[in-house]
């Protein structure tokens, strides 16, 4: 099978010419080879895998404390307003918030993608 | 005619002048799968969000509010929380990483044959399954809403049908991509004068609106007065299984979200994957709001309506559109009924779109011709005739199975499907070295054929439920989501294969390539110009 395989940009001449001219294949190994992206891919994954773990217990609580501890769940904390629906309303905004928090980290993430992809360009 | 009926007109024909305008822009393959990748961030989150709000959104969420209370409200969190998955895990490596499908990224270091012909079967099961179902729904609510113009089931199927053949055929993603941008921005539009018109049914305040939900009136079928308090839990999942079923379908929903194909090409559609990540917190905004606002139109239904008229006026899926009348009038409702109908064109359309790029794209160029077109323009030509044959498929099996068919399940099996069978092998093809071609086969065949089995020995057909087919034994299954077995075993059997299959020193050598190119976007497809 290996003489079938093909990359999903190798039908297309616009993914050749984007790439940084370079001696072949061995620009994604002097990328790999670089502090910086790996710094960069360690950056990245101590925000990810704590809040993908977060958000996901998170969600989760909502259908199990509800679902296993209804009386609880329905105190009145606010006028008529229970903790069940302050609980379920509140992902909203939990997520939004994790949203924003990503968004913010992203930005040093393109600062670094940009720096490394010139370090490249320049040859060094 | 009535006024529903003019404001279908109107969108109908601002949406084929928007087709006729793409379709001079639609020429090449760059241009017809992927818009050029010129969308902009908030034109592609306002159209993902546009793709992801169908009718039995807009409808049906309000329904099961208006006539279950809280526990419809709890249901429609993880439609929003499930875009987490999209933004921290898959839009940005997808974006980088593809060209026009899913199984672009699968195939990148894979054997791309096997995995292309297994992905583009899990996408064409997601998306016909997810179709059927709109279409009925479509069917059924237009005959609905236009009961007074004698529209009856099937005129009204094949005419949403043919309004998406023609959108997809001959516009292809740009005219997708601005039917769904205008369908959420009258959704979203819909939806605002709705909340505010109930909040000020209850004088701007809070507490009277609370207070009403409290002490929610109706009558049993017996005929005796019920008054409820609608905050309460337990309305809908009730003991021994509810709340079991609905954190299964918040795995199906939060681990599928990511992988329903026709979600997941809208982020080919933008410039790079910066644009891709803004676009989904855009996203994210229109569809908390959404999600959000059904606390008025769910608990305005049933506080304001109630439910003796709506069961009388249209049923549950119509608690939305009668709250616009009470509150608004007859055009009002009009104007939600036309919203209502132009959510379903847009779903159906992008559905359509993702289905006929994966098989073009996948299936005849890559796996039958091996990665060549053998003449210009081939792949998009086979697509429009994709599109027009699914389109046709889905009008014949929608009139076949009829109005009353229980289309739930059919949404519920495409959801466990994207979850179990697509996204366990797209996060281990960009998270996992070790990953190989034997992985990505078995977990997306054990993902798939889980789903469906646990689906068809489940209550939706089996035992005495109202929806069952077969009614001799009790379902073996008790769940009607299956997620919650199914996605495990999707990610099992992704494991599995790869460990039984052996080491495969081509594909961890280009683990690397992928990685670099995921994370810093290197090589990946760029913006083209338009004409």
């Amino acid at each position: 099978m290996a003489d079938t395989k093909t990359t999903p940009g190798a039908t297309s001449a616009s993914s050749a010419t984007s790439a940084p001219s370079g001696d072949g294949a061995s620009q994604w190994d002097r990328v790999a080879a670089m502090d910086e992206f790996k710094q960069l891919l360690k950056s990245k994954a101590r925000f990810i895998v704590p809040a993908t773990i977060f958000f996901i217990v998170y969600y989760f609580l909502l259908p199990w404390l509800v679902g296993y501890y209804p009386q609880k769940m329905d105190k009145r904390v606010w006028g008529s307003v229970n903790i069940a629906y302050l609980f379920a309303l509140s992902q909203f905004f939990v997520s939004w918030l994790i949203a924003w928090l990503y968004v913010r980290a992203a930005r040093k993430w393109d600062d670094s993608a940009k720096n490394i992809l010139n370090r490249l360009k320049g040859g060094k | 005619m009535n006024s529903t009926l003019i404001l279908f007109l109107i969108f109908i024909v601002v949406t084929l002048a928007i087709t006729y305008w793409a379709a001079k822009r639609s020429a090449t393959a760059g241009a017809y799968f992927a818009a050029n990748r010129q969308i902009k961030a908030w034109q592609n989150g306002v159209a993902v969000a546009g793709d992801y709000m169908s009718a039995a959104s807009f409808l049906g969420i309000a329904g099961l509010i208006a006539f279950n209370g809280y526990d419809g409200f709890m249901y429609s969190v993880g439609w929003l929380v499930a875009y987490l998955t999209v933004l921290l895990l898959v839009a940005e490596p997808l974006r980088n990483a593809g060209k026009y499908t899913m199984a672009d990224v699968l195939a990148y270091r894979l054997h791309p044959r096997p995995v292309r012909a297994m992905a583009a079967l899990s996408t064409l099961t997601v998306s016909t399954f997810y179709m059927i179902a709109q279409m009925i729904g479509a069917g059924a609510l237009v005959s609905l809403l236009l009961k007074d113009s004698h529209i009856t089931f099937h005129t009204a199927v094949i005419g949403v049908g043919i309004l998406m053949i023609v959108y997809v055929v001959f516009g292809g993603m740009l005219a997708t991509t601005w039917v769904q941008i205008i369908k959420a921005i009258l959704l979203m539009g819909g939806t605002i004068i709705l909340s505010i018109l109930v909040m000020n049914h209850f004088g701007w305040s809070f507490s009277n609106f609370f207070d009403a939900i409290t002490k929610v009136t109706y009558h049993d079928p017996k005929g005796a007065t019920v008054v409820k308090d609608f905050l309460q839990p337990g309305g809908m999942y009730k003991p021994p299984y509810g709340a079991l079923d609905l954190i299964s379908l918040g795995i199906a929903l939060i681990f599928g979200t990511a992988g329903l194909p026709h979600i997941l090409v809208r982020f080919y559609t933008v410039p790079d994957a910066k644009t891709a990540r803004h676009s989904v917190v855009w996203a994210m905004v229109l569809i908390g709001a959404f999600y959000i606002m059904t606390t008025f139109l769910g608990f305005g239904a049933a506080t304001v309506v109630g439910r003796d008229f709506i069961a009388k006026n249209g049923g549950q899926n119509m608690s939305g559109p009668n709250l616009a009348l009470f509150l608004g009038g007859n055009f009002f409702f009009a104007f939600i009924c036309a919203i209502a109908f132009a959510t379903i064109l847009a779903v159906v359309a992008g559905l359509t779109i993702s289905a006929s790029t994966s098989f073009a794209h996948d299936f005849w160029t890559n796996v039958v011709h091996k990665g060549t077109e053998r003449s210009p323009g081939e792949e998009v030509r086979v697509a429009r005739i994709t599109a027009f044959v699914v389109g046709a498929a889905s009008i014949t099996v929608a009139i076949l199975l009829g109005p009353t068919f229980n289309v739930a399940f059919l949404v519920a099996l495409a959801f466990a499907v994207a979850a179990s069978a697509n996204l366990p092998v797209i996060i281990f093809s960009i998270f996992w070295k070790r990953f190989n071609t034997a992985g990505a086969v078995c977990g997306l065949v054990v993902g798939l054929l889980s789903s469906i089995i646990l689906i068809a020995i489940g209550p939706s057909l089996m035992g005495p439920g109202p929806t069952a087919w077969f009614h001799r034994a009790a379902p073996i299954f008790p769940l009607q989501n299956p997620g919650i077995i199914s996605v495990p075993l999707g990610f099992l059997g992704a494991w599995l294969g790869t460990l039984l299959g052996g080491r495969d020193a081509a594909a961890e050598a280009k683990f690397t390539e992928l990685e670099v190119r995921a994370n810093i976007g290197l090589g990946a497809e760029q913006a083209t110009a338009g004409h």
